[in-house]
């Protein structure tokens, strides 16, 4: 009879969380009114005035009380671009707040994104899990995913150009190899027979981050997982956070 | 590619050097030796255009200086933008951690001589017998005081004195896609000018029931592209007589001459012909894809334009053919055409130890040398500051042999740098003084507000212009009643405290009376 009772008591208790995740999930991301849905957000016209609901996802960068931070929720990605905020605010910007944001939707090399805004933190919090963007690669797919926090699997290291001495080398300073450490740092990955280039963005990861040092140690012909942010610059630039050689 | 962001620091450098009160630096003496038994470690901060080539060139510079005076080492630290140099030599400024050498804009010494003695007085040590230009105890070829171009000189004079070196010039050059003009049915003139622009960009904003140009085909066409529109106000105020600042640091730029060139812009902006870099991207990229006729950039970015342009941000398959023309900006009176100079400068930092000032100065003259120079301005479309390299048969050989490849000799970079010496006279640059920096962001961004806010369909009208002049002028503490700073390291103190007037006229009455006294002591001794 007591096995019986733990057991019902424990599957009840498993649904009742699983029922708790389900509303929870629905109430954050619900919109207050007047707020737009990812959707309508996409549907505006460049130069449009904007109000979305979001969730921080990465800060990129703060300066002159103007942060550049990374956001998504459970529909898309809102990329923020210099977006008004205090040094005391942006300490609040932590993985997962919820924030109001009110700005123009613009549009920069390809890159979709929010300029000149205002926000305010919101209850509620939500951190995406990376989508699996592999087989969107080289697909009209990939757009759409734009800002989104994914994941490339099982991409081989490319030669991302040569060293003073001519030599193949797997990842660059700068895009051309004309930077030094701490700047951002320029990796090229295949996936059947197409390359791609990604980047570790210095403001958003660092010279002390792992990913740095991932990057930094890659060899060419080494088969990698990665996770980062679908960011846009004349093309799929991906902000990459994590980079594992399998 | 990073976008670059434009920063304001002043306020920052303020606040800093009110919080830690920077110790003051002795003023630098020239040693009357060099120790070359004495080791010295020199950090050199640099700015590249994201161009290896410039990378490498400051990596050989170093190295072959280095065996000159194997007692020096430099430290190179490199920049992509000069905003973040000026952020980080104000925040070291407070601290005293500033580099030996640094790659700069006399609008920046400007501020960076609020700090007191902070930037070392260059005029001793250009004439310095021994190590000031072409001194007779250099270890390299440096070029003599008189072979640097005077007017690139003259650009490094702050109030008086000589703050910097020049090390490149440059200016801005119009790009255009010359092919589309003739297919709108234009021929370019030998001047372009403003109306003409304008005029040839209407024209191709053109589209069908689809949305595609008539011109290009695509869904995209932004005929005309400022990169810098700090530059475009400067020069459009320039070439119209409109006023800016006075050269002591009045403020002038909030007049109706502005708001004329402002209500331009809107109008052309309200027709999808004119566009920013800080809008919409790179002028380069639109300008290789088919989507721009007039590209406006610095000659040093002459690298990236053209269909064979041997840096693009853009993919191969998105770059399309077309001839590129090389002109001047847009003018209002081509028969006097002027330009703003640009281009980097070097500046050196005061320190304890004068040996160690002397050693940042030895190797900043080696930046220079025919080597370090024509080496450098091969990279992009800049010139060296000395007649020595612009005239030494190296220099003349590369000019000799444009087109003959797209890296090196690429036809639109030489292009670029032949526009630069061919229009020296036609320069100009703007009034130095703490707060010209401001006042320069100030321009640009009135540029970049009245585009975003016509693209954001908002009214503009003299009401929002008056606004405008108000934000621009609270934003940048831009008053244009009274001057930023009259007078370039000292403080404007305004009226004398009561006290301190007393105490002035008691001692200047005390040196009367010893004056009286000493006069009537000497002639009661002559009359005896």
């Amino acid at each position: 009879m007591k096995k019986l009772f733990a057991l019902v008591l424990s599957f009840s208790l498993v649904l009742s969380l699983a029922g708790c995740a389900g509303g929870s999930n629905a109430d954050v991301n619900k919109k207050s009114e007047g707020v737009m849905t990812y959707a309508e957000y996409m549907a505006a016209e460049l130069d449009a005035k904007v109000v979305v609901e979001t969730f921080v996802q990465a800060k990129q960068s703060w300066w002159d009380n103007k942060a550049t931070v990374y956001t998504q929720d459970m529909d898309g990605a809102y990329f923020l671009y210099s977006m008004a905020c205090s040094a005391e605010d942006y300490e609040k910007l932590t993985q997962g707040t919820k924030i109001r944001v009110t700005g123009y939707k613009s549009e920069w090399a390809g890159e979709v994104e929010i300029v000149d805004a205002t926000f305010e933190i919101l209850d509620g919090n939500y951190i995406a899990k990376a989508s699996d963007a592999t087989k969107w690669l080289g697909t009209e797919e990939l757009i759409h995913h734009q800002n989104e926090f994914v994941a490339f699997k099982g991409l081989t290291v490319e030669a991302a150009g040569q060293d003073a001495d001519g030599k193949d080398v797997a990842f660059l300073y700068n895009w051309d190899g004309s930077g030094e450490d701490g700047d951002d740092l320029y990796f090229k990955a295949s996936l059947n027979g197409e390359t791609y280039t990604f980047t570790v963005e210095s403001f958003l990861c660092d010279n002390t981050t792992e990913v740095y040092q991932a990057v930094k140690n890659l060899q060419i012909g080494d088969s990698v997982d990665m996770e980062g942010f679908l960011y846009w610059y004349e093309g799929v630039n991906p902000h990459i956070t994590s980079v594992t050689v399998k | 590619m990073k976008r670059i962001r434009i920063l304001f620091f002043i306020f920052l450098f303020l606040f800093l050097t009110g919080c830690h009160g920077s110790k003051e630096m002795k003023e630098f003496v020239v040693p009357e030796e060099f120790d070359t038994s004495k080791a010295y470690e020199i950090t050199f901060w640099a700015k590249n255009d994201t161009n290896k080539m410039q990378t490498a060139i400051y990596e050989q510079a170093i190295a072959d200086f280095n065996k000159l005076y194997p007692n020096i080492t430099i430290n190179l630290r490199l920049y992509t933008d000069y905003g973040k140099i000026y952020n980080d030599v104000i925040t070291n400024i407070s601290t005293n951690t500033t580099p030996n050498v640094c790659i700069t804009y006399p609008d920046h010494i400007a501020t960076y001589l609020t700090g007191a003695n902070s930037v070392v007085s260059l005029d001793e040590l250009f004439t310095d017998e021994k190590y000031g230009f072409g001194g007779s105890e250099l270890h390299y070829d440096a070029p003599a005081k008189e072979e640097l171009i005077p007017q690139f000189l003259e650009e490094c004079v702050i109030d008086g004195h000589y703050y910097a070196i020049p090390y490149m010039r440059s200016t801005e050059a119009c790009y255009v896609n010359k092919t589309f003009v003739e297919a709108l049915g234009y021929t370019l003139p030998k001047v372009l000018t403003w109306d003409f622009v304008w005029e040839v960009s209407e024209a191709a904003t053109k589209q069908d029931r689809e949305g595609n140009y008539l011109l290009n085909g695509q869904k995209v066409m932004i005929p005309f592209i400022y990169k810098s529109t700090d530059n475009m106000m400067i020069q459009m105020l320039k070439q119209s007589g409109g006023t800016y600042s006075t050269e002591n640091g009045k403020i002038q730029i909030f007049n109706d001459t502005t708001k004329e060139l402002l209500y331009t812009i809107a109008e052309h902006t309200k027709t999808g012909a004119f566009s920013t870099f800080k809008i919409s991207s790179y002028p380069a990229n639109f300008l290789n894809a088919g989507q721009c006729v007039f590209a406006i950039d610095s000659t040093a970015g002459s690298t990236w334009m053209g269909t064979d342009a041997p840096l693009s941000d853009i993919s191969a398959d998105k770059i399309v053919e077309f001839e590129t023309a090389v002109m001047t900006i847009p003018q209002f009176d081509p028969a006097n055409p002027q330009m703003i100079s640009q281009g980097p400068s070097i500046c050196i930092f005061n320190k304890e130890d004068s040996g160690e000032v002397l050693a940042s100065w030895l190797f900043a003259q080696y930046l220079l040398t025919n080597e370090v120079q024509i080496a450098y301005a091969q990279t992009e479309g800049y010139v060296p500051v000395t007649s020595k390299a612009q005239n030494s048969a190296v220099y003349q050989d590369y000019l000799d042999g444009s087109g003959v490849d797209n890296e090196v000799h690429y036809e639109v970079k030489m292009k670029a740098s032949e526009l630069v010496l061919e229009n020296i006279g036609n320069t100009f640059v703007t009034p130095v003084f703490n707060g010209s920096a401001s006042l320069r962001d100030a321009a640009g961004q009135m540029i970049e507000n009245t585009t975003k806010s016509v693209r954001r369909k908002e009214e503009i009208n003299d009401a929002y212009f008056e606004k405008l002049f108000a934000e621009m002028s609270s934003l940048y503490r831009l008053d244009p009643k009274q001057s930023v700073s009259a007078v370039i390291g000292k403080r404007e103190l305004g009226s004398l405290p009561v006290a301190s007037a007393i105490l002035l006229a008691t001692l200047a009455g005390i040196w009367f009376f010893m004056g009286v006294y000493v006069i009537y002591g000497i002639r009661k001794k002559k009359k005896h």
